[in-house]
């Protein structure tokens, strides 16, 4: 017997019960994604990887047609502007030179100090590049499809820099394409330094152009201009990225203005760096015969073994 | 021609194509291309359908399409799961809960409550973000954001308006 022969055939609820009955049943189901979407190994984690898989070959088969239309127009607005340019690049290179002989100086007594010091420098690390395909930019996601993944060897973490400094982290891996959480992003947190103080800080995003600085621990510590790089604390990216520059907000938090936003970000570095302890030989980190330490009340035993001090005479 | 005019619309037609074109548009928008060094505006198009679903005729349909449209939402920007399903139900939900009020108005009418369905979208997604991230999203983005993706009535008016011409049961 179907339910229409039964005693409730002839009930036909308002259409807008069954549409309120729907948003109840959908509001939970949205409500159940969003739990089960913050565990990290939940149901939904592999969701995100799947979708950046199909997306990003759209994105660059989009993006293709519109950035050679860009360049194009790069190329007129370059030839229209060909003049005032010339005479701009002639300052900067006059600048450029006299900056190229203080480098040389620099360097040359950088390395002489370091020599004399005995100083390890870091060895350089591996890097992938890509191009980024898509873009959110809404406030509550900040990240960009690059079109490199763990084919190429990078991994969650890995830090993405443009040719100007710092844009991000890798969020998500997929084989072909990766997803940079960019240092806006309301989730993205990095542990930065002041250039002139060596004061700590953590670049915190919040969906707005320009991220705060949290956790400065002096009253005034910063001055606008301030150059911020990142500290390397924690061994989450190299130390002495270039991020950007100080500046007070109209609410009264320090702020950075973003190296990285000095450009179109169409193409991005990926640092393949997962912490310090690659930059080392695996060798030299191997554990080793610890020498015995005595106790605040040594065991007789202990005591037996450790080699008597040397007295005077 | 009357006999065209008054055709049932398919629910191809009422729920399937406002999706794709609302996925479609925010595709093109989410595109990495600066027009003389500005970015693209990134409204929420999904909103759109989400309010016009809400003013026609109600069905169990809709509330479905805007969680797999939200989902989808948040998988292309690469936000936290979960948040766009609730904010796009919680615009539809605001909207249905007004539908007799709103019966009949005029354009003016009609763009301030639809600012104001996505007004309650953003409240709820900032409250989402919120509570994921620990701490508030900026508020000027969420503003930048609220008022492009308002903005976009006009398609939600000149898809209203089709409706309410092709369908007796829209009017």
């Amino acid at each position: 017997m179907s339910l229409r022969d039964g005693p409730f055939g002839e009930i036909k609820p308002p259409l807008i019960w069954l549409a309120v009955a729907a948003l109840v049943v959908a509001l939970i189901a949205g409500l159940y994604l969003f739990v089960a979407g913050g565990e990290k190994r939940g149901p939904l984690a592999g969701l995100g990887r799947s979708a950046d898989d199909l997306t990003a070959p759209v994105g660059k088969v989009l993006s293709t047609p519109i950035a050679a239309a860009n360049q194009g127009l790069g190329i007129v607005g370059a030839y229209v502007l060909a003049g005032s340019q010339n005479q701009q690049l002639r300052a900067d290179l006059a600048a450029a030179l006299s900056w190229r002989d203080e480098t040389l100086k620099l360097r040359q007594e950088n390395a002489r100090l370091r020599a004399l010091l005995g100083l390890r420098t870091e060895p350089p690390i591996a890097m992938v590049a890509a191009r980024t395909v898509l873009d959110a930019r809404g406030p509550f996601s900040n990240s960009r499809l690059a079109d490199a993944g763990s084919d190429q060897g990078v991994i969650e973490g890995n830090p993405a820099l443009s040719e100007h400094g710092l844009v991000g982290r890798i969020a998500g891996v997929g084989p072909q394409v990766s997803r940079i959480m960019l240092l806006t992003d309301v989730e993205s947190r990095v542990p930065v330094m002041i250039a002139r103080t060596n004061g700590r800080a953590i670049l915190t995003g919040d969906g707005g152009p320009d991220p705060s600085l949290a956790y400065l621990r002096t009253h005034d510590p910063l001055h606008t201009g301030d150059r911020i790089i990142t500290s390397g604390d924690g061994g989450v990216v190299p130390r002495g990225l270039a991020v950007g520059a100080a500046v007070k907000g109209a609410d009264g938090v320090w702020r950075v203005i973003l190296d990285a936003d000095a450009a179109p970000i169409d193409f991005v570095r990926i640092l393949l760096f997962k912490d310090f302890a690659q930059l080392a030989r695996p060798a030299t980190l191997a554990p080793t015969t610890l020498p015995t330490t005595a106790t605040e009340a040594p065991e007789p035993a202990v005591n037996a073994v450790v080699p008597p001090t040397h007295t005077a005479p | 021609m009357i006999a065209k005019a008054l055709r049932p619309i398919s629910p191809g037609q009422w729920v399937v194509m406002p999706m794709i074109a609302s996925l479609g548009g925010s595709i093109l928008l989410a595109l990495p291309v600066r027009i003389a060094g500005l970015q693209l505006p990134e409204p929420v198009f999904a909103l759109v359908p989400a309010f016009v679903w809400a003013l026609g005729k109600p069905s169990a349909a809709p509330p479905f399409a805007l969680l797999i449209l939200g989902l989808a939402l948040d998988l292309l920007w690469g936000g936290a799961i979960g948040v766009w399903p609730c904010a796009l139900l919680a615009a539809y939900a605001l909207t249905l809960s007004a539908r007799r009020i709103l019966a009949g108005q005029e354009f003016i009418a009609l763009w301030g409550a639809f600012a104001l369905a996505c007004a309650g979208a953003f409240v709820v997604g900032f409250l989402l973000v919120a509570l994921r991230a620990g701490h508030a999203p900026n508020l000027v983005g969420v503003g930048l954001q609220f008022f492009a993706s308002a903005a976009m009535f006009p398609f939600a008016w000149r898809l209203l308006e089709r409706y309410e011409a092709t369908d007796a049961r829209y009017r």
